[in-house]
């Protein structure tokens, strides 16, 4: 919430100092700014409720039993498809993690699944795609899952 | 029609809810609440992230972003690509159009990749809480190794694209 009126402070101070300096400019950042908006808004809209639905139909104690303490190798693979599914900001990944540990759920498990929901997305590649090429689209994903594998690996030897 | 065409997989879940409203009241109530509440949240949080990169991109001139984070600018372009991706809030999808941008301004490949890697790994807001609910250890080890990690893709990926390779298409220009 702070960072929130953080960012609008500034904004609105560029965006007064831009409007004495140049009209012009200024009507033309705030169209393209509009631009941007209505372009993500569609796939925004679409992926919040995919979230919603996805996180009351699988509560925390049921993704808890499958990637469980004993849940071991099988455990991660499971938590790396569930999270490549779909990018989920970070304000709703932490909060799910710590609610899994809580339910019974193995660290190195919900390391890889946080850190996969917040950089992989299947439902964002053709969005991807359109953005920077097949080719870099996928290389990005793969990248992404090749460092929450590690990371998950890192924590396991460090932390269990 | 084309513009309606952009929200057929909010409309295909949006029957899914519906289904589901006649079969489980309290699991779309739940749903429905999530959901709203993360739309605000977004719609709270994105305008002034946009209205920024709008104005970035109206009044920074190319010469100087290249200054901060193109291929020559060092460790320069280690923070300035730093503190641009860690102090916005949002999904990894709102990076997309912000990274095009800065491409277009003549950002290195490196960079870019280091972006996106870093939006994904740090989000200073939300700092407190991962540190809160998982420790100064997991936090730790989660965004030094993230960053090196993504550095180091960074400098691969910037031998396979070309700048121009990546910019087929203009995120602020109307579909």
């Amino acid at each position: 919430m702070i960072s929130g009126i953080f960012l609008y402070a500034i904004a609105s101070i560029y965006l007064v100092i831009s409007f004495i300096k140049d009209k012009f400019k200024t009507k033309t950042a705030l169209l393209k700014s509009w631009n941007m908006f209505r372009n993500v808004l569609p796939d925004l809209l679409a992926i919040m409720l995919f979230i919603g639905l996805a996180l009351s139909l699988l509560t925390p104690s049921l993704i808890s039993s499958i990637i469980g303490e004993n849940s071991g190798f099988l455990g991660i693979i499971y938590s790396t498809i569930i999270g490549s599914i779909a990018l989920v900001p970070s304000f709703i990944v932490f909060p799910l993690g710590h609610t899994l540990v809580q339910n019974g759920a193995a660290l190195p498990q919900v390391a890889v699944l946080m850190s996969t929901l917040m950089s992989v997305g299947l439902v964002t590649l053709t969005m991807e795609q359109k953005t920077f090429g097949r080719n870099f689209a996928y290389a990005r994903n793969i990248s992404s899952i090749i460092m929450s594998l590690l990371f998950a690996l890192i924590i396991w030897v460090v932390m269990t | 029609m084309i513009k309606l065409k952009r929200y057929r997989f909010f409309f295909i879940l949006l029957l899914g809810l519906l289904i589901i409203t006649f079969m489980n009241q309290a699991i779309a109530i739940k749903t429905v609440q999530l959901t709203g509440k993360s739309i605000l949240d977004m719609l709270f949080l994105l305008p002034p992230i946009f209205i920024l990169v709008g104005l970035l991109d109206q009044w920074v001139k190319k010469e100087t972003l290249i200054r901060y984070m193109g291929e020559k600018s060092g460790i320069y372009g280690v923070f300035f690509t730093l503190l641009l991706a860690t102090i916005a809030a949002g999904p990894l999808y709102i990076a997309f159009p912000i990274a095009v941008l800065l491409l277009k301004k003549g950002a290195s490949v490196r960079y870019i990749v280091f972006f996106l890697g870093a939006w994904s790994t740090v989000k200073l807001p939300v700092l407190v809480n991962e540190f809160t609910s998982f420790g100064l250890k997991f936090t730790l080890i989660h965004i030094f190794f993230g960053l090196v990690f993504y550095y180091l893709t960074g400098i691969l990926f910037e031998r396979m694209y070309s700048q121009q390779k990546l910019l087929k298409y203009d995120t602020t220009m109307e579909v």
